[in-house]
Order: structure tokens, then C-alpha cells, then sequence
């Protein structure tokens, strides 16, 4: 196992090698100019090609390409063109929001929607599976930002129990920090719940109908423990699976998530640097986001071999 | 249902809710009485307001460094960080003396030779530094509080480029900070203004603050936009970023901000309904609504499909595309220069007047030998402004029977493309839809987009003999009557050669809540005077 987990370890370099390599050259030819930006309106053409070069950006692509990964492989990020902040320090400040966002919308998701999948599944066919079933689709089908200004109107500015919108670090205590992740993380999970919880209800139903889940019923045992210690644990492939797949989605939802709540994570600065251009903080959040990615993959795969003993590498 | 229409019928829904008067939750009262909370019109993505000529960020430059001069409402300079100033009879030769007490942040003293290396800084990046540099022979430090200032020849308009507050304003740094190249980035943010930049609270794109400098010694004259006392009442600003606009309606409406710079039009009749916030024109210069018609390539090099554009267009149905019903927000403009303002005129802006002749509009462009080829229209999406004005245009040039071929994007790519010399078919484009801030338009001293001198002119590449012999003229004036007629001449040559196409004035609101004092008008948010109940 540990040479597995070495081994797809080594095996992300390649992976990220083409993503830097992929990310740098769609960047090149995208439409768009930092110097532009920077210059402001009311600059000249002398003044905007004065940037670039004062950038680098006027080089060869091959040596900007060569100098961004030299200084890659010694650990620089590079530097904002804009902020004139090292772009680790910008992601440094940023991680801390979106990892809270992801963990509490992740555990949200868990306690909310295996439960509501596994009931979906157990009363496959009647009004609760079908009432289970219409949330998914409805929270499926919600855009984050319908949710978002919906939970915000009432949760904020009709009932008054929660902010609006900004982030507390959770070193300054629990519930400031909670209190402002709770809508973003109802809002940004309810797509995430609705599909876990469907293919939870998914995997469910085909264990429900295998043989030992008979034996089970036939030698008496409980309704809990069939559904939870037999039927679940054989139906969590799959559920695992759509979990991680989901953090991709949550990366996606956390962007539209954290400009609705004016929430300072990696979002928010993913945006602010793609319309301004700011390419070295774009390269660095995508090798950042693609590096996430490639672990949690090898994580659900160390997880199968947890839940199902029979997978092994 | 689009985004806009979703969170236009919540944040309404909000208003409503709270327009009955329900206090602002405990959440929101948590902040100090002595820290204001402001949402700004854009993320301060950096913060050298040489390098970066951004409004946002001269907008939070204003608090931090200080300038020899202030322009006040009547635009005229005034002096701020200077005692006095003394010039030879033939105009050239002017000496500064600057005020005693000026301290920088870091507790060292403002001398002549910070203000010499600051100039030379500003000088390199402002078309008004550019023309002084041009003329300069000498700019020296005599002693600690004393600078001199040779020219070859006189600048009469030179106090007016020391305070003028368009960007780039000439800003007063420390010399080691001001030595960095005008065209790369400061990384050190002292300046001698009445708050200091909190740099290790700066995180770009969510929040910057600025504390109260104790060590300020204001002047004594009343404040008059960036001229005279800026006394601060507050301990602490701190810019919230926020890019959602509901999202700021909400938090203001819910006291966890305190001063929203720039409402969007569709949320204010709701925070017009909200008894706890005041909703007031926050820069009297307001903007004017541009679209560019690119001189290099048909049809728009030729000045009669110039014209007939301009006569075919209506400058109401842009600003209701851009500010809605509300009539006080938006004013016709037959010329280039701001409403209101000494210099404003209409001379030669008839085209713009009256009835649209569509018929007439279609002759001329005939006659101009349009055949139907495509006319790239550059729209920046992600601008509403644009966004609008560009709708606008398209049905315009439809109904005058061009080919448009519309080109939807973001502002970024318009930056870039609107550069590009090429013809349209290659990159290039045929018009481009901005706006430009009033404050750049009061007169041709900063007002990049009404030069026409061809290749070195700004996107678009005008050219009007014309225009370019006004502004000279303006440059030379010697008092308001002889500025005034030179405008004027300047507007008609301008309009007839059609150097850009002006869309219309707008203004936009700014909202507070009632707890805060002393928001005054003015081309930039002005936080002397401003204070806050608990």
C-alpha cells in the first residue's frame, strides 16, 4: 500500500507538469493584457508597452514559460503583477475561507445527504422517496446564487440570526466562525447534497436487493443495522467516489459562493485574477487546485480499500 | 430569470422588510463606533497610484499621501502641503516653500528633496508632468522647505497640475520610495496623509485599512473636496471588498457596513425605502458615456459615417440603458466637456440636439461610400455601463443599415484589443464603448480622450488639426474668458470631426447609514470630516 501511495505520488509530477504546461499556454493566447489593466484607461500605447516590459511580458514565450517552471521547481510562485504580493502570501490568505467553506459544506453534505439517500432507498417508491427525490432535483437544479440571495434574505435580513457575508478565522473562537459559514455552506452544499444523496439512494437500492441483505432480514436483524452496517458499507464505492468527484464541484460552486457572501477565499481571487489578467496568480491557483484534485483522488482510492477489504494495490 | 432580476426582486424584498424600522441586529453593532466600514467601487488590486492609474486606487491614495495642492469644488488649486509660492514676473521660475510640521508615517520629516524625487516620479507618468517636463530646465531642492522649479518657457496651468485630482495625481512619497522607476511598483506605502495604509491587514481583493495619523497637522481652512483641513474623525477605515452588489445592499441594510461607494441603479429605490440609510449623488462630475469610432479603416475614416452616426443617435436611449427611469441621474450632452463645470459648452454640438433624422443619418453614411461591410463593435460584458451602450449601439447601427458584427467580451480583452492598430478583420475592431470619469473632462489638461493627434492619440487614433490648435489655446489662456472661448472652438472642432461620440452625462449615488456624518460630495470619497454614532 505505502509503495501505491509513493507511486501516485510520483505520478502527479507528470500530471502537473502538463497542467502548468497547459495552463501557461492557454494563458498566452487568451485575449487580454495585465499592462492594459494596469495602465488604466487613460494610458498611452508608450505607456501600456512600457509595462510589459517592465513585466516580462513582452519576452519570448518559451523563456517566460522556462523562467516561471525554474522558479517553480525552487519553490516561487512567482509575484502578483498587480498586488506586487508574492502569489504564495495571496494564496496563504486565501486558503484558510475556502477550506472552511469546503469542510463544513463537505460535512454538511455527509450527515445530510447519505442519511437522506439511504431513506430514499429503504422507502424506494413511496412519499418519502419521492419527496427525497424532488429536493435533489430542485437543490440539483438551483443555481448557488438563487439559494444564496434566498437564504440571505431570510436568514439575514428578515430573521437577523446570521451575517450577511464576510469570513471570521476561526482563531477568533468557534461560532464567529461558524456563523458566517453556515449560509454559504447550505447554499454551496445543496447541489453537492442533492447529487450524493441521489447516487447514495442509487447504490443503496442495488445492495438492498442482493442476497445477504435477504439473509439479514431472514435472521432477524434490525432495520439500522441492514441499512447502515451491511447495505452501506457495500454501497460506499460509489459513494465515495461521487464525494470526491464532488470537490470539484465544490471548487467550481465556491467561486460564485464567495462572491455572493463577500467571502475572501480562493474563489474570489481566482476571478479578480483571471479579469485582470494576472497570470501569475492564475497559474499558481490552477497548479494549487489541480495538485488538490490529484490528492484527493488517491485519497478515495486508500479509502476503497477501507471500506471494501477486497480491493487491494 | 437572470442573475440581475434574482437579486434586483431579494434585495427589494430585503428593503421592504426593513423599511419598517427593525434595528440593526448585534451582529452588526459589533464593530467600534470609530471604525468605519466602507465598500469601495473596486477591489484596490494594488496600491501605487503612479504605476496604477486606476480610480480606485487614486481613491485610497487621496488618504494616504498628501499633495502640494488641492483642487477645490471651483477647481481651483489651493495650497496644501505648501506655505507659499513665489514666481518670477516672466513665469518661469517658481519656488516652493513647503509647511513646517509635515511628517511622513514612518515619523520622518517631509523635505524638499522627497517632493523632488516625487515630481520627477509623477512627471514621467502625466500628460500635464510630460508637457511640464518638456519645458522644465531645472527642479531642485534649495533647503529643507524650499524647492525651485526653472521652466524654459511659462506653464500657467502648472498649480492646477500639482492638485489636480485626476490620475495620476502628483502625490508626495519619500524620496527612497519615489526613486523607483514610474513604470514598476512601489512595495512601500508611507506617505504624510491623514490615515496610514495597514499594510499587514491588506488582503488585496477582500479588505485594506487605514488608520487614523496622529501626527497630521491638518490645515485650517475648511475642507473643500482635497483642498483645506482634513480632519479625521474616525480611528480606522476599512475597505470591504465586495463584488456582489445585492450582497452590499443587504450588508448595508443590515449595518455591517457602514458607506457603500457606488450603489448599482436597480438597488437604490431600495435603500431609498430604508429609514436607517441616506442616498445622495456622491461625485457632482458625474461620467460621461463614450463610444469610440476607430479613424484608421472604413467606414468610421471617413467623417461622414462619423456624422452619421452622431446624427442618427440618441443620447437618451443610452442613459436610460445605463441609469433607468430616474431622471435626475442623467443629463443630454451636446459636447465633450462636464456639465456644470466653468468651461461646460455646447458650441457646435447641434448634430447631438433635437430630433433624430434617421433618413438624413442613412444619406450621409451613403454618401461616404459604406457598401456593408461588417463593423466590429468591441462590448465589454462584464461592465454593465458598456454592456448597455453597447445594446444600444447595435440597434442603432442596424437601423442605419450597417453590418454589425458584435463582439461580446470581457473588459480585459477590450483593453487589450482596443490597442491593437490592425484592420478590424484582423484583430483589429471599428468601435469600442467606455466612459470617462466627469473629473477628466473639465478641461483638456487630463482629458486623454478628446486629443486628436492622430497616431500618438488615444484608442481610435483621431485626428483634428482643429481640436489639437484649441487645446494648445486652452494651455496658453491667461484667464476663465480667454479658456472659455477656447473650449468652445475646441467642442465644435471636436463634434465636427467627430473625435468621439459622446453617449450622455450620468451621475451615480453613494449610500450610507444614518449613524454616519459628514459625507460630503466630491470626485473622490472624502473621509476628513466624516464621523460615526455608535
Amino acid at each position: 500500500m505505502l509503495s501505491y501511495i509513493l507511486r501516485r505520488i510520483v505520478a502527479t509530477l507528470p500530471v502537473m507538469a502538463i497542467v502548468a504546461l497547459f495552463v501557461f499556454s492557454l494563458l498566452y493566447i487568451a485575449p487580454g493584457d495585465p499592462a492594459v489593466v494596469i495602465a488604466g484607461d487613460q494610458a498611452s500605447p508608450e505607456d501600456v508597452e512600457r509595462i510589459r516590459q517592465s513585466l516580462g511580458l513582452d519576452r519570448p514565450f518559451l523563456v517566460q514559460f522556462g523562467s516561471w517552471v525554474w522558479r517553480i521547481l525552487h519553490g516561487d510562485l512567482g509575484t502578483s503583477i498587480f498586488t506586487n504580493l508574492p502569489v504564495s502570501t495571496m494564496i496563504g490568505q486565501r486558503l484558510g475561507p475556502t477550506l472552511s467553506l469546503m469542510i463544513v459544506t463537505l460535512l454538511l453534505t455527509i450527515v445530510v445527504a447519505v442519511p437522506l439517500g439511504v431513506v430514499a432507498a429503504w422507502k424506494a417508491g413511496s412519499l418519502i422517496d419521492r419527496a427525497i427525490m424532488g429536493f435533489a432535483v430542485f437543490g440539483f437544479s438551483l443555481p448557488v446564487f438563487v439559494v444564496g440571495y434566498m437564504l440571505a434574505y431570510i436568514f439575514a435580513l428578515e430573521l437577523e440570526w446570521l451575517p450577511v457575508q464576510g469570513y471570521t478565522p476561526l482563531t477568533e473562537g468557534f461560532w464567529p466562525w461558524l456563523e458566517n459559514l453556515i449560509l454559504p455552506a447550505v447554499a454551496l452544499g445543496c447541489v453537492y447534497i442533492a447529487l450524493v444523496a441521489r447516487i447514495t439512494r442509487a447504490a443503496m437500492l442495488e445492495v438492498l436487493q442482493q442476497d445477504y441483505i435477504r439473509t439479514a432480514k431472514a435472521k432477524g436483524m434490525g432495520q439500522g443495522g441492514i441499512l447502515f452496517i451491511h447495505a452501506l458499507k457495500n454501497a460506499a464505492v460509489p459513494i465515495v467516489t461521487v464525494i470526491g468527484i464532488g470537490i470539484a464541484l465544490l471548487i467550481g460552486g465556491a467561486v460564485v459562493t464567495e462572491s455572493v457572501f463577500a467571502i475572501p477565499g480562493l474563489g474570489r481571487l481566482t476571478i479578480d485574477a483571471i479579469l485582470r489578467r494576472d497570470y501569475p496568480v492564475i497559474q499558481g491557483i490552477v497548479l494549487l487546485f489541480s495538485f488538490v484534485y490529484v490528492l484527493v483522488n488517491l485519497m478515495i482510492d486508500v479509502t476503497y480499500t477501507l471500506v471494501d477489504p477486497r480491493i487491494r494495490y | 430569470m437572470d442573475r440581475r432580476t434574482v437579486l434586483k426582486g431579494l434585495a427589494g424584498a430585503g428593503g421592504l422588510a426593513l423599511t419598517g424600522g427593525l434595528s440593526a441586529p448585534a451582529i452588526a453593532q459589533g464593530a467600534a463606533a470609530k471604525t468605519l466600514r466602507f465598500v469601495p467601487q473596486a477591489n484596490l488590486a494594488n496600491f501605487d497610484p503612479i504605476w496604477g492609474t486606476q480610480y480606485v486606487v487614486r481613491n485610497a491614495a487621496a488618504m494616504v499621501w498628501d499633495t502640494l495642492y488641492g483642487i477645490d469644488a471651483k477647481f481651483q488649486p489651493q495650497r496644501q502641503m505648501v506655505e507659499s509660492e513665489q514666481v518670477s514676473d516672466d513665469g518661469t521660475i517658481w519656488t516652493f516653500k513647503l509647511r513646517s510640521g509635515l511628517k511622513f508615517h514612518d515619523g520622518e520629516p517631509v523635505l524638499s528633496k522627497d517632493v523632488v524625487a516625487s515630481l520627477n516620479r509623477w512627471a514621467a507618468r502625466d500628460p500635464m508632468g510630460l508637457m511640464i517636463k518638456a519645458i522644465q530646465q531645472e527642479l531642485t531642492a534649495v533647503d529643507d522647505r524650499t524647492f525651485k522649479w526653472v521652466l524654459k518657457q511659462p506653464f500657467p496651468k502648472l498649480l492646477f497640475a500639482l492638485g489636480k485630482n485626476n490620475a495620476p495625481v502628483a502625490f508626495i512619497m519619500p524620496e527612497r520610495i519615489a526613486q523607483t522607476d514610474p513604470f514598476k511598483q512601489i512595495s512601500e506605502y508611507v506617505g504624510s496623509g491623514p490615515l496610514k495604509f495597514a499594510k499587514s491587514e491588506w488582503v488585496p481583493g477582500a479588505k485594506a485599512v487605514f488608520e487614523k495619523f496622529t501626527d497630521y497637522v491638518p490645515r485650517q481652512e475648511k475642507p473643500d473636496w482635497l483642498a483645506g483641513g482634513k480632519q479625521v474623525m474616525i480611528d480606522r477605515v476599512e475597505w470591504v471588498i465586495m463584488p456582489d452588489p445585492a450582497t452590499a445592499a443587504a450588508a448595508l441594510q443590515n449595518g455591517e457596513v457602514d458607506w457603500w461607494e457606488n450603489p448599482i441603479a436597480d438597488l437604490v429605490p431600495v435603500l431609498k425605502k430604508n429609514k436607517n440609510i441616506s442616498v445622495d449623488i456622491g461625485d457632482p462630475l458625474g461620467n460621461i458615456g463614450s463610444f469610440r469610432m476607430n479613424f484608421l479603416y472604413p467606414p468610421f475614416n471617413d467623417v461622414k459615417a462619423r456624422r452619421a452616426v452622431l446624427m442618427a443617435m440618441s443620447q437618451e436611449d443610452y442613459m436610460r440603458a445605463i441609469v433607468g427611469d430616474d431622471n435626475s441621474l442623467w443629463k443630454p450632452l451636446p459636447g465633450f466637456f462636464t456639465p456644470d463645470t466653468p468651461l461646460y459648452t455646447e458650441v457646435g454640438g447641434d448634430i447631438l440636439k433635437g430630433k433624430r433624422d434617421l433618413d438624413a443619418a442613412k444619406k450621409l453614411l451613403a454618401e461616404s461610400g459604406y457598401s456593408g461591410q461588417p463593423v466590429t463593435c468591441l462590448v465589454a460584458q462584464d461592465q454593465p455601463i458598456t454592456k448597455a451602450m453597447g445594446d444600444v449601439t447595435a440597434d442603432l447601427l442596424k437601423k442605419l443599415g450597417m453590418n454589425v458584427d458584435f463582439v461580446a467580451t470581457d473588459w480585459g480583452t477590450v483593453g487589450s484589443r482596443r490597442a491593437q492598430k490592425t484592420p478590424p478583420g484582423q484583430g483589429g475592431w471599428n468601435m469600442f464603448h467606455t466612459w470617462h470619469a466627469g473629473a477628466d473632462c473639465v478641461n483638456p489638461a487630463p482629458y486623454t480622450a478628446i486629443r486628436a493627434t492622430g497616431d500618438k492619440a488615444w484608442f481610435g487614433w483621431p485626428t483634428s488639426a482643429g481640436t489639437e490648435k484649441e487645446v494648445a489655446s486652452w494651455f496658453e489662456a491667461k484667464n476663465l474668458d480667454e479658456e472659455k472661448a477656447a473650449i468652445g472652438r475646441l467642442n465644435k472642432a471636436a463634434m465636427e470631426d467627430v473625435v468621439y461620440a459622446p453617449t450622455g452625462f450620468f451621475l451615480s449615488y453613494t449610500a450610507w447609514r444614518k449613524n454616519v456624518s459628514g459625507v460630503a460630495k466630491g470626485p473622490v470619497p472624502l473621509f476628513w470630516g466624516v464621523s460615526k454614532s455608535a
